[in-house]
Order: structure tokens, then C-alpha cells, then sequence
């Protein structure tokens, strides 16, 4: 059963010697030590909601009002009030649903391949970015759901036995395979977040004064007392739930440009969909958690754990992504020429010319040329030039999939039937309830969930972080 | 487990002295019961003697399971009990059953093996932990050490726990 003790020392003596080097910049600083991460995480829990985060969650419900009502009126009233036309038969829609399951890649990207790669970077910001993730994919799945138009028949979508003589769902729909994949996606990052909550809680748990926070925080732990053994299997749990979340990452954004990819329409039939969708959900979804962490870490006062070394990492993340973007964008166009095939042509021509022009050229803007301003050291290192260009980026990819969507429908194979699409105040307003709803969650998690990865820090404090001098 | 009263608690505030500890306590011969963390330890599973754990096999084990559903699901529900003609597809073809394959295959092996950790380690909402010290869940590492389970006397044992600079040596009992 045991190992023989011999065995042990050699192993243990050799581990004595892997330290991390030198050189390398702390990832926490201030000179924190193993208790002061349980301080300053679980401070936000256990303390008062601040002024600033009544004021951002009454505007969140704000937001969350304005949209329900659009969402009201348009179950009430139906589809119709969208500004779809006959020719224009996805539009804010889609583009809201392939935006936010795009921003929803980075949580489980931070968490799972870069575990895989073992940066120990993620361990500050990977909480916050899987929450991101779940509260995105949630908005996303909205709009498929909305789009039905009679959203209490949604589960339509599953393979169920019904009434119809067994009538099955077509499994040769990439439709189908979104829901499945969208679906699987959103269980598995929600479970592999809540693995790494369990031993939070604990923390929480053993520190709360109060009774219901001793209720609360007791059930949500699950009875974690920190045994060795419950450890191991954690650790092992954690590396496969990454090595599955990994492929199962890269497979939702493909199968997303697969509901394009795989249609006959000129400016989706593409084959680069899919690597050139995961790169841009990348590139968005980290763009997101910038702009999501560095207003966190000025609230809650996190500057020593998400430093600015943490956002240039992600800087650099988006301008890797961004330039595979870029790139993307050129070879759509280079073989929309080359392919000789007239639609095709056409289909890119008017993109850059015809009467969204606009969009595509704020598309270019924000996407291929505002991260090349990464590669200078002072902006990146910068956190208000990030703050902007992180905003900029997920207005950039927001185009990119309304540019991809509407300007190859709209000028349909008979000129007779072309047309333009005009949002109205329902397309608006149903995005604007998913900003609400995102808002919303997102505050109340940073309100009674620790914002950071306890137990993961701490474990790097020793090696990682700046001792004060 | 559960009749285990009395123990002595070995409280050590650094990774490096805590597994250097428990090499020297179990080469003197004395049994641990466990050591609880605030965070995971490496090479402390070694130091324990734990054999690794076979969640894994669990993990592929589940996955095979949902490959194994996804693919009769899909041959069973396009191909013999309702087959539509759509574009003049074939009725089965793996192709097109690939992705949804791909995902239950993902689903049921992470699920699985979740619930397979929960259940062996007997993680439960609302089970009342047995905490050896209220400081493990903080900073402190805790070498529980089961009177009942070693023949030496208690403040032998002790004594074994000092020379291991432990910060604290304390007794719990249930």
C-alpha cells in the first residue's frame, strides 16, 4: 500500500530544488502572505455592499426593467416586432447570440488550457472569467431561444419522445449540434467553476460571523475540511476537467460557425469558419475580461493580485488573436477572388462597398488595427489605454458577426427581393436586457462570491509573491 | 472514522517544513491519519504514501458511456425508429453524428466523474465537516495524528511532533 520511505526523500529532495526562477516577476505582490489572501478576498463578502456597487447594480436592474419590457412585448406580440424581413432573416439576433457565446470562451480558456500549459498567471483571474463565462452563455442562449418566437416550446430542441409518431430532432442540423454543444458547454464550465468554489466557501464558512452566512456558506461547501486525500483527487479532477473542457472549448465556437459554414449562402460557405470564429471568441472573450477585471480590481481593491503584469499577459493574448482575426479577414477576401465564383466576389465587394459599409470598416477598425497598438509596451503596460481598447475590441467582434450575418443576406440571389435591415426598439431592447441580466449576475457574484481563487493563490504565494522589504 | 476521538494535531504554517515533517514523523514510525490544507500540497500524496487516485479511469470510463449512448441515440433515432429524408442524406452517416457524439461524450465523462469524486470523497451540501482546527480553511497546514491507531504513548508522540519545529502541538477530542 505505502510507499517505501526511501522512495520518498529522493522525491520530496527533488522537489526542494523546483522553485520558480528568480527573474521572473511576482504574480502577487505587496508582500502578501497565505493569511492576508483570506483577508482581502473574503473582505468584500463579509462587508457591507459599497456605494459603488448599490449604484452599478441599481443600474443593472435599470437596464434589466427597460429589457424585460421589450422581451414582454415581444413574446406578447411575437417575432414581428423585430425588424426581420423576408430577405434579412437573422439579424441583432444571432449577432447578439455568437457575441456573447463568443465572450463566453475566455473563462474556460483561462481556466482549462491554460492550466494545461501551466501558467500560473490565471490563478488571479480565472474565478472572475468563468463566472463571465457562464453569465455569457446564458445571455446567449437567449436569442435562439427568443428567435423561436414561442419560447415555451424551446425544448422542442431536445431529442424527446412526443406525440408526433416519435418525430425526432434532424441530427444533420448544425443547429442541433449547437444546442448540444452550447448546452454541454454551460454545464461543464458551471461545474468545473463550482470544484473550485468548494474549498472558498470553506474558507468563508469558518470565518462567518453570522448565522445565515454560517447556513449558507455550510451548504454551499459541501463539508470541506482540506483533508490531503480530498486534495489529491481535487487536483486530478481539476487536470481532466481541463484536458475535456480544452477540445470542448474549441468545439462550441466551431460548431457555432457551423451554422454558417455549412449553408450554401455566399460569404458563410467557408471553410475557415471555424479556426477563424474560435480565434475572434478568443480575442473578444478576453477583451471582456479585461474590461471586467480592471473594474474590479479598482473596487475591491485587488491591485495586488491582478497586477499589471496579469494585464499584459491578456494584452498579449489579444493581440495574438487579433492578428489570427486579421489574418482571417485577408484570406476571406483573397479567396473570394481566387475562387472565381462570381456570388462570392460579389458577396465581399459589397461588404467593403455596398451599403454597410460602415459596418464593415468600424469592424476592420476596431478588430485589426486597434490591438496592433498592443505591440507597444507603454499601452499595453497602460490600464486606461487597455480599459478603452477592450471596450473598442468588443465592439469591433460585435460588428464582425453583424457584418458576417447581414450583408450576406441582404442582397439576396434575386435582386428583386433585396433588401435592408433596420433594427427597432425591440431589437435593441432585447440586447440591452441580456446587458442587464450579465450586469446583474455579475455584481451579485462579486458581492457574495470570492472574486478570486483562494486556494489556488495561496498555493503560489510562496514561490510567487514578492516578499516586503 | 467516526470512532475516532482523540488526536494529536501537529499545526505547521510552511508547505516545505510540513512534507519535510511528515517524512521524519512517519520514519519514526508513527502512523498519521491525515493532513488537512488550506491548499494543495504538491508531492504531499507521495509523502503520505497515497496511491494516485483512479478518478481517470472513472473519467474515460463515463466517456465511453456517453460515446457509447450518443452514437445508438442518434443511429437508432435517424435510422430505424422515424428515418426523414433531408436533402437526400443518408439515413446514418457518422459524419454529421459527430459533433453531438463529441459533446455527450464530454458531458457524461465530466459529470461522472464529478459525482464519482463528491460520492468517494463524501462531499454533500449540508454535511457538518469534521474541522481538526478552524485555521485549516485559512493559513495553517494540520498533521492529524490518531491516538488509537499508534502504540506509542501520547507524549512520545508529542515529542516526535517537536522535533519537526511544528509551530503548535495540540490534542482534539470529539
Amino acid at each position: 500500500m505505502a510507499i517505501p520511505l526511501d522512495e520518498v526523500v529522493v522525491k520530496e529532495e527533488k522537489q526542494n530544488l523546483e522553485y520558480v526562477s528568480v527573474i521572473r516577476e511576482p504574480l502577487v505582490t505587496g508582500g502578501k502572505t497565505v493569511h492576508d489572501v483570506t483577508e482581502d478576498i473574503c473582505r468584500q463578502v463579509e462587508g457591507k455592499p459599497t456605494l459603488s456597487w448599490m449604484l452599478a447594480m441599481a443600474m443593472s436592474l435599470g437596464t434589466l426593467g427597460i429589457g424585460a419590457y421589450c422581451v414582454f412585448m415581444l413574446l406578447w406580440e411575437g417575432i414581428g416586432v423585430w425588424g426581420l424581413n423576408k430577405t434579412v432573416g437573422w439579424a441583432w439576433d444571432i449577432t447578439n447570440f455568437v457575441w456573447w457565446v463568443g465572450i463566453g470562451h475566455a473563462g474556460t480558456l483561462i481556466s482549462a488550457i491554460l492550466l494545461l500549459f501551466r501558467q500560473k498567471w490565471r490563478m488571479s483571474i480565472n474565478r472572475a472569467a468563468e463566472a463571465m463565462t457562464i453569465f455569457a452563455v446564458i445571455c446567449a442562449a437567449m436569442f435562439p431561444g427568443l428567435h423561436m418566437g414561442r419560447i415555451w416550446m424551446a425544448f422542442w430542441v431536445l431529442p424527446l419522445p412526443n406525440t408526433f409518431g416519435s418525430l425526432w430532432v434532424n441530427f444533420n442540423s448544425p443547429l442541433l449540434w449547437d444546442v448540444f454543444a452550447i448546452s454541454t458547454y454551460f454545464t461543464v464550465s458551471l461545474v468545473f467553476w463550482y470544484i473550485g468554489l468548494i474549498p472558498d466557501f470553506a474558507s468563508i464558512r469558518d470565518r462567518a460571523k453570522n448565522k445565515i452566512s454560517q447556513v449558507v456558506y455550510g451548504a454551499l461547501s459541501f463539508g470541506w475540511d482540506g483533508a490531503a486525500k480530498t486534495w489529491m483527487r481535487y487536483e486530478s479532477v481539476a487536470l481532466i476537467l481541463a484536458g475535456l473542457a480544452t477540445p470542448l472549448v474549441l468545439s462550441v465556437h466551431t460548431i457555432v460557425s457551423f451554422d454558417f459554414a455549412t449553408s450554401v449562402i455566399p460569404g458563410w460557405h467557408t471553410t475557415i469558419f471555424p479556426p477563424y470564429f474560435v480565434a475572434g471568441a478568443i480575442f473578444s472573450g478576453f477583451a471582456m475580461v479585461l474590461t471586467l477585471m480592471i473594474i474590479t480590481r479598482k473596487t475591491f481593491k485587488l491591485e495586488d493580485y491582478i497586477t499589471i503584469g496579469h494585464i499584459e499577459l491578456m494584452n498579449i493574448v489579444i493581440i495574438i488573436t487579433g492578428s489570427i482575426v486579421g489574418i482571417a479577414y485577408i484570406t476571406e477576401f483573397f479567396i473570394a477572388w481566387y475562387s472565381g465564383v462570381e456570388a462570392e466576389q460579389y458577396a465581399f465587394l459589397n461588404r467593403m462597398t455596398g451599403p454597410y459599409w460602415w459596418a464593415y470598416w468600424t469592424m476592420m477598425t476596431c478588430n485589426v488595427i486597434s490591438p496592433q497598438l498592443f505591440w507597444f509596451r507603454k499601452i499595453r503596460t497602460n490600464i486606461a489605454a487597455t480599459f478603452i481598447l477592450s471596450i473598442v475590441v468588443n465592439i469591433g467582434m460585435w460588428f464582425e458577426r453583424f457584418v458576417i450575418i447581414v450583408t450576406s443576406l441582404h442582397r439576396d440571389y434575386l435582386p428583386s427581393s433585396w433588401a435592408m435591415f433596420y433594427p427597432t426598439i425591440y431589437d435593441v431592447g432585447v440586447y440591452v436586457f441580456t446587458f442587464g441580466l450579465f450586469g446583474t449576475a455579475f455584481l451579485l457574484f462579486t458581492k457574495f462570491f470570492p472574486v478570486i481563487n483562494m486556494a489556488e493563490v495561496k498555493s503560489i504565494i510562496k514561490t510567487s509573491s514578492r516578499k516586503a522589504s | 472514522m467516526e470512532k475516532n476521538k482523540n488526536f494529536i494535531l501537529g499545526i505547521y504554517d510552511d508547505e516545505d517544513i510540513l512534507l519535510s515533517a511528515i517524512k521524519k514523523v512517519r520514519q519514526s514510525g508513527v502512523k498519521i491519519q491525515e493532513v488537512y490544507s488550506p491548499f494543495p500540497v504538491h508531492g504531499i500524496d507521495e509523502a503520505l504514501g497515497y496511491k494516485r487516485t483512479r478518478l481517470p479511469i472513472a473519467a474515460f470510463m463515463f466517456g465511453m458511456l456517453g460515446c457509447t449512448l450518443a452514437l445508438t441515440m442518434q443511429i437508432w433515432m435517424s435510422g430505424a425508429d422515424w428515418p426523414m429524408i433531408i436533402g437526400g442524406k443518408d439515413f446514418v452517416s457518422l459524419p454529421p453524428f459527430v459533433p453531438v457524439t463529441f459533446e455527450l461524450t464530454v458531458l457524461l465523462s465530466a459529470l461522472g466523474m464529478v459525482a464519482t469524486f463528491m460520492i468517494v470523497s463524501d462531499l454533500k451540501p449540508y454535511k457538518k465537516p469534521r474541522l481538526m482546527d478552524i485555521r485549516i480553511t485559512d493559513d495553517k497546514h494540520v498533521m492529524a495524528i490518531d491516538l488509537a491507531n499508534n502504540e506509542l504513548e501520547k507524549e512520545d508522540i508529542k515529542k516526535i511532533v517537536k522535533e519537526t519545529s511544528a509551530e503548535e502541538i495540540n490534542d482534539k477530542n470529539f
